[in-house]
């Protein structure tokens, strides 16, 4: 059958395919050329990556370090998300306000955070060490289990929210029919509640292990010498093994393409049609005792989640190089804000990210808003594969699509659909733009979803040309998705690393380039200040964002 | 089974009281409901009607008042140790189990070795015309089929009582009356003791043996679905139960005299009110007469609507007085001049 006869519209396909030839181009051709990179001297790259002991220990490490994050991120996420839905008690408020806190730190800035606090000379490492009247710092933060800390701050906020939206959407009437047919608390924990949950955190412990796959600036800051694929792949590209990088990029991007597929798997059979007659009542906390445990867990969980921040902001305020064995740093100065206002140098690497999370959102939000209008409002031949396509960026690791990048875009040639960008400026907004897709596309896919289809039959019935169905009732119905997919991509365009330590170049370091700079100099004050004016970017982007929620949308 | 099973049980409710902010919930609400007994309790949305279930059930907790069970307490008694079964209103059917799992989860519950807890949900499913469906997955059931699963799941642990929370609301027209009338035998067949929650009149007289009316937390009347329709209480009554119009008339002892037009006609009458009453015209109790005849109102036909066995006509009587006439008469006009007249005694008379 033809395209016509099947009623695809000759329009549909003028906007389908340049959109299909762009993502192919950007996202799906460089992963297609590391593999074949992989292959460039026939099997001798992947034989060299299976002898070489370096890679072995870097894939074991990979995988313990991936593990451990998902056991950590669901014993903190599922019970915090318990204890915030079910439950009253004084400090739920603070405790709600603060819990998703982690994952508004910048990935960089949250490592450079724990060194500040818990490494060899951190401001909680000493303080136990006095305590404790010990000669050394009782521990180091370095190997798998700094790795595994710190990723279990910041990615039990996955499972905690999918849990939390699991629990919100369900209905509560089924917990009463379990009670009321004589099910124990416990039995109808076990046998009801936890079995509907089990899409929501088995969804949320594929998303940690994506994450904890491809992490890159924790093993980078703190591995102490031990190896993961991610920076494993970062050394082998600087020494010039760029068959054996391509070997690793393709063993991580194809674990984690799995992960990707299991996490789909696992979505449509989160389709349990759920009644909502949930009367969502929180048990309030009544008993004296539960209630003094409660607020003082409460307090801690509270400290220790905005521990970080406050440290970064803290020590903007010291002066460099001053602070050495102190607990505290023992001077504070606003020098290293003042800095910025004298040299413009310092201005450029804020400059440069602005910019170039700027042009990478606003191509996001183009290109994202018609592929999400194709998927939801259009038939066309090759609609699962721009679903495909939209997802991919979401599953491979930055360092893998930096990779990818950089072996691809690394000289004119027309033939092979090269254009040389490594080296210039446009490369780290490309690299922003494939990784902020999968964000943008699928928030704005979710508010056209919630669109009754009708609408768009409605407006052209009533003579409205496509342009303005388009602008008056396609566009408002996306909004919403689209800012809110929009905020998330700029946010992690302006504060990215993992992409960016691959690929940058002087002219154009990120914000990011330039902590890991002065923190490597041992300007912790400085480093700290770039931090909090990077924290401040993500607050305004989420300023921003909110006053355009604000004005009436079509829902 | 013609005898109620043994484990059905008299229901209790003292003073039940149950407050949200400064409107009452439910208000010092005391009811009876016997052994075998099929109750309804029917309301307008915010009656209260649901949330009287819930404390029964032990899901909300009362304010005052007690809750007795053959004349135990079980006031402070959580939902799982009540023995009661509950039909919620949109079933709360556990999707992850089979048909045969969600019927036997009471069971499980109650710790009944598996083969039992098997057979004994078949018998269950079986009562309710579901016996090929124990393997079935929830989601793949019809609306109905769900509420016979849901209705199998609260009788298989044979409940002292059975709650049920608008059972018949999420079906479509055709079904609800066909699920109604088998509702209505599987109930009277298994003599279970039964409340219902229903904002429908119809159900409620359909399957009740007596029927309470809610409104604003207040019980106001109770009794059969007869007495209800025949001898309202109060005027908020006459006015929820059936059609009917409310006509200012006079009380003189066992007669009341209605004067529309000029024309008084003095009936029997029933019901306490006495001196200047309103008297309840219900549509069934007013017939067409010759218009020569003595005692008959004269009125327009403003309106007309067949409904099948009979045709609804609104009549506009003198001083603007619009009644309701049902009758099998097919071959008045709208617009026509009818004469009205009473045809059934006595006429119910409320309090103005």
């Amino acid at each position: 059958m033809s395209d016509r006869a099947r009623g695809y519209s000759l329009g549909t396909r003028l906007l389908a395919w340049p959109i299909l030839a762009l993502l192919l181009w950007t996202v799906v051709y460089p992963n297609i050329a590391v593999i074949a990179g992989s292959f460039s001297g026939g099997l001798d790259n992947w034989r060299a990556f299976g002898v070489n002991p370096a890679d072995r220990e870097a894939t074991w490490s990979t995988f313990v370090v991936s593990f451990w994050s998902v056991v950590t991120s669901v014993l903190i996420g599922v019970p915090l998300a318990f204890l915030l839905t079910r439950f009253e008690f004084r400090g739920r408020r603070l405790l709600s306000a603060v819990a998703t806190l982690p994952a508004a730190l910048p990935p960089l800035v949250g490592v450079v955070a724990f060194l500040f606090l818990y490494g060899e000379s951190g401001v909680v490492t000493r303080v136990a060490q006095r305590a404790l009247g010990l000669e050394h710092a009782p521990w180091t933060l370095t190997g798998i289990w700094a790795i595994v800390f710190i990723h279990a701050y910041t990615m039990y906020v996955y499972v905690f929210l999918f849990v939390q939206a699991g629990l919100e959407r369900f209905d509560t009437s089924l917990e009463e029919a379990a009670a009321g047919l004589g099910a124990s608390k416990w039995t109808a924990l076990r046998r009801v509640t936890l079995p509907l949950l089990t899409p929501s955190i088995v969804g949320s412990m594929l998303l940690v292990f994506m994450s904890a796959l491809g992490s890159f600036s924790a093993p980078y800051i703190f591995g102490g010498g031990m190896r993961v694929l991610s920076t494993q792949i970062l050394a082998s590209k600087l020494n010039g093994a760029m068959g054996l990088a391509y070997v690793e990029t393709t063993v991580l991007a194809l674990t984690a393409v799995a992960a990707l597929l299991g996490l789909r798997w696992f979505e449509r059979r989160r389709t349990y049609a759920m009644s909502t007659k949930g009367r969502a009542t929180r048990t309030v906390v009544r008993s004296r005792a539960a209630r003094a445990i409660g607020a003082v867990l409460a307090v801690v969980i509270v400290t220790v989640l905005v521990l970080p921040h406050a440290m970064v902001i803290l020590v903007s305020f010291a002066r460099d190089a001053a602070w050495t064995t102190q607990v505290l740093p023992p001077e504070y100065t606003l020098d290293n804000f003042r800095q910025l206002g004298r040299d413009a140098q310092l201005w450029v690497p804020i400059k440069n990210s602005v910019l170039m999370s700027l042009i990478a959102t606003g191509a996001n939000v183009v290109v994202c808003f018609v592929a999400a209008y194709l998927i939801v409002l259009r038939k066309f031949r090759g609609k699962r594969l721009l679903e495909l396509l939209i997802s991919i960026p979401w599953a491979i690791p930055a360092t893998a699509i930096a990779l990818g990048l950089a072996s691809t875009f690394d000289r004119n040639d027309p033939a092979t659909l090269r254009v040389l960008l490594v080296g210039t400026f446009w490369i780290l907004p490309l690299a922003y733009f494939v990784r902020g897709i999968p964000l943008v596309a699928s928030a704005a896919e979710g508010s056209l979803k919630q669109m009754d289809p009708s609408l768009e039959d409605a407006a052209r019935g009533l003579g409205a040309s496509w342009w303005m169905t388009m602008r008056r009732v396609i566009l408002p119905a996306a909004r919403p998705g689209l800012v809110a997919g929009a905020m998330l991509a700029a946010i992690a365009a302006v504060g990215e690393f993992v992409a960016s330590v691959v690929l940058y170049t002087h002219a154009n370091r990120p914000i990011s380039m330039e902590i890991l700079a002065q923190f490597r100099n041992l300007a912790f004050g400085t480093a700290a200040a770039y931090s909090v004016l990077l924290i401040v970017l993500v607050l305004l982007i989420t300023g921003v964002a909110r006053l355009s929620e604000r004005r009436p949308a079509v829902s | 089974m013609t005898e109620p099973p043994r484990t059905a049980g008299t229901l209790s409710l003292e003073g039940l009281t149950r407050r949200f902010g400064n409107n009452a919930g439910v208000n010092a609400l005391t009811l009876e409901v016997g052994r075998g007994e099929l109750l309804a309790l029917i309301g307008a949305s915010g009656s209260g009607k649901t949330t009287t279930l819930r404390m029964i059930a032990g899901y909300e907790r009362p304010d005052a008042g007690r809750i007795l069970i053959d004349g135990a307490d079980i006031t402070s008694l959580p939902p799982r140790k009540r023995d009661f079964g509950m039909v919620f209103q949109h079933y709360a059917l556990f999707p992850h189990m089979s048909v045969g799992n969600n019927v036997a989860f009471g069971l499980e519950a109650r710790g009944v070795a598996k083969a039992e807890r098997l057979e004994r949900a078949n018998r269950a499913l079986a009562n309710v015309g579901l016996e090929a469906a124990a393997d079935r997955a929830v989601q793949s059931l019809s609306g109905g089929e769900q509420q016979r699963v849901a209705l199998a799941r609260a009788l298989v642990i044979e409940p002292r009582v059975l709650l049920l929370d608008e059972p018949l609301s999420n079906l479509d027209p055709t079904l609800r009356r066909s699920t109604r009338e088998e509702l209505r035998l599987t109930l009277r067949r298994l003599g279970v003791t039964a409340v219902f929650v229903t904002h429908d009149q119809e159900d409620a007289f359909a399957i009740a043996d007596r029927v309470a009316v809610l409104q604003r937390g207040t019980l106001l009347q109770v009794g059969t679905p007869e007495e209800l329709y025949d001898l309202p209480a109060s005027r908020a009554v006459a006015e929820f139960i059936g059609t009917g119009a409310l006509v200012p008339a006079r009380r003189q002892g066992a007669e009341v005299s209605i004067a529309i037009g000029g024309v008084t006609r003095s009936v029997r009458a029933e019901g306490a009110a006495t001196g200047e009453v309103l008297a309840v015209l219900r549509p069934d109790s007013l017939a067409f007469v010759p218009s020569d005849s003595a005692d008959a109102w004269p009125g327009v036909v403003t309106e007309r609507r067949f409904t099948g066995s009979l045709v609804a006509y609104h009549v506009r009587l003198a001083g603007d007085l619009d009644v309701e006439v049902h009758s099998t008469r097919r071959d008045v006009k709208e617009s026509e001049r009818v004469a009205v007249r009473v045809v059934r005694e006595p006429v119910a008379v409320i309090a103005p």
